[in-house]
């Protein structure tokens, strides 16, 4: 078994190379600095990271989807071109975090290979549905919120790559961040099947969007481990309850509410605290039962597989020009 | 021609779709012909923009989802200026123009209409319009009309980016692998017949006679270049008939009406609605 193996390898008596590196890492961790990709590195750390950053790349591009469902038909021309420069954005997002992945050893093709074939997970989020034109509103607002809210901290995280694509990746999500609650805002402030449309996304994607930051803190056993690497800064529910207090405060504002009537501060905790989310439904479509997982992966492989053939194209083209220098 | 115009582009200072609208409010109008004529170049670059718009999450490498989105968002910015300036002479935007206008109000050209197809297909497609865009609107910075001439100064220089794009993805189809060359030679096949009219020239033109530019003068430096690149891809200019085709009028390909119906049904669904 391969982790039979792996436990086997981590556990072999280490090399001077390995000790000295080691202590070097651990140095660099305890001093909140940042690894570098040619720094020796923890093999389960460079696991965690590969594993991390490619199921954040996956969600990007998976993301575009839902959106892009909207792209052809938005309601004005000034908010398709936002639109569509936002999901170009997310493309862009894909694009980093996919370069940031290879920088650890595992190529985009393979991280594909794993996102097609299914051994690669991306934000459950994403399997559910884009109906209204008002969910453009309620995805950028509440999907986009909480992925700031989750991706800040990141901008400190300790593998160099990562902390500095997040930078970028962080300025464009507050613009997209933005852009949905301008559209939710105008909605609320239109006609009375406008309003209802905002309301009605703000139901649909209240809950999946806080369980975008993972399970429980009791019960997400791999978040101890990222958080002493400084991966990971704050737990699951200590964003979660950020992200409550933030929107429970911009809901006013568009004069909408959120489906959620056990939302209060704790005096004594000093923490926001809301209703209890339905796991077992995260779960659900974590195994791929939501009411897109299929969809999604469907389309992935589609515009994969039919872009086969232009892929070799440009490297049998590469290849040719390539000759044709050697020769001249 | 007065240096002090407000279109007037210089660097840093390019003319987006809302300076055209605070334009329009403060009182431009023109005149039917130059409307009728701004809404032939909003309407090729509206709906082609459309169609570019569906590629973005299928295209064959992230890389292309960017690009072809870049071109989409390009293409998209001419027509909402085009649009804004041709409703000035009836007193509409350029949502009024996009979402209310039914088939036969459209002056697109067939070419911008047609289906996708395949990566191949879109390429070919993106080849002959923007050499013909580029060739179109290096002339229109010319134009008389000013308004004009600075929608067309400021896309110039995207439709450089557009035409380099489609060149270097021919090549690489048609001097690719056997599959590219054949799927490159069927797309070009399958535009083609819908060359011909973007050369046309007719009434409309000769009125506005130095304000529009000419099609038919396009077409000599359109298939010059083309040769070029074709040959160099391996590939050769189709011999394949023209079709008859709407030149401009209210006659348009089978495939705009679906076009239309996806991207105002929202819009029509909220009659007086904003968003």
């Amino acid at each position: 078994m391969a982790t039979q193996t792996d436990a086997r390898e981590l556990h072999a008596v280490p090399s001077e190379e390995d000790q000295a590196g080691q202590a070097y890492f651990d140095r660099i961790i305890a001093e909140d600095s940042r690894i570098e990709p040619s720094d020796w590195m923890p093999e389960a750390y460079r696991k965690t990271l590969v594993r991390q950053i490619s199921q954040h790349a996956h969600s990007e591009i998976i993301g575009m989807q839902p959106e892009a469902n909207f792209i052809t038909r938005a309601p004005s021309l000034k908010r398709k071109a936002i639109l569509m420069a936002k999901v170009q954005d997310e493309a862009g997002h894909g694009l980093y975090l996919y370069s940031a992945a290879e920088t650890l050893g595992t190529p985009r093709e393979e991280l594909f290979d794993q996102l097609l074939t299914g051994r690669a997970k991306y934000s459950s989020i994403f399997n559910y549905p884009a109906l209204t034109w008002a969910d453009m509103g309620a995805i950028g607002w509440l999907v986009d919120g909480a992925a700031i809210v989750n991706q800040v901290p990141l901008c400190r995280a300790s593998y160099g790559p990562y902390g500095r694509a997040m930078v970028r990746i962080c300025k464009e999500e507050s613009f997209h961040q933005r852009q949905g609650f301008e559209i939710l805002l105008e909605l609320a402030n239109g006609t009375p099947a406008q309003k209802q449309m905002a309301q009605d996304a703000i139901n649909r994607f209240y809950a999946p969007a806080l369980m975008m930051f993972g399970p429980n803190d009791d019960a997400s056993p791999n978040s101890q481990q990222s958080m002493r690497w400084n991966i990971k800064r704050f737990s699951n529910d200590e964003l979660r309850q950020r992200f409550v207090g933030m929107i429970q405060e911009q809901v006013k504002v568009l004069g909408l509410t959120l489906p959620d009537d056990k939302i209060r501060f704790n005096e004594e905790t000093g923490q926001w605290e809301h209703g209890e989310l339905d796991w077992n439904e995260f779960y659900e479509v974590l195994k791929g039962r939501g009411p897109c997982n299929a969809q999604r992966m469907e389309r992935r492989r589609e515009a994969h597989e039919n872009g086969a053939w232009v892929r070799e194209a440009a490297s049998a083209y590469a290849a040719k020009q390539a000759q044709k220098a050697q020769v001249a | 021609m007065s240096g002090e115009s407000a279109t007037r582009i210089t660097p840093g200072n390019a003319l987006r779709p809302e300076d055209i609208a605070e334009k329009v409010a403060a009182g431009t109008r023109i005149s039917q012909d130059v409307a009728e004529y701004a809404l032939r170049l909003g309407d090729d670059a509206l709906i082609l923009a459309q169609r570019l718009g569906w590629w973005i999450s299928r295209a064959p490498e992230i890389e292309e989802d960017i690009a072809l989105g870049n071109i989409a968002l390009d293409l998209l910015g001419h027509a909402r200026s085009f649009l804004t300036y041709a409703g000035s002479a009836w007193g509409k935007t350029e949502d009024d123009l996009a979402y209310w206008r039914s088939e036969p109000e459209f002056r697109s050209s067939f070419l911008v209409e047609q289906p996708n197809g395949d990566f191949a297909k879109t390429i070919a497609r993106q080849l002959v319009f923007s050499l013909y865009q580029y060739e179109l609107y290096s002339r229109l910075v010319n134009s008389a009309d000013e308004t004009l001439a600075a929608i067309a100064a400021k896309a110039l220089k995207e439709v450089d980016y557009h035409r380099d794009h489609a060149i270097q993805w021919t090549l690489r189809l048609g001097d690719g692998t056997e599959e590219s060359h054949r799927r490159m030679k069927s797309g070009l096949d399958s535009v083609w017949p819908y060359v011909d009219e973007l050369f046309a020239d007719d009434e409309l033109i000769d009125r506005l006679a130095g304000v529009a530019v000419r099609p038919s003068e396009l077409r000599a430096p359109f298939d010059a270049l083309l040769a070029q690149v074709l040959d160099e891809a391996t590939l050769q200019v189709p011999e394949v008939q023209p079709a008859m085709t709407g030149n401009r009028g209210s006659q348009h390909s089978e495939h705009l009406g679906y076009i239309l119906a996806e991207m105002q049904v929202i819009a029509r669904e909220h009659p007086g609605a904003t968003w």
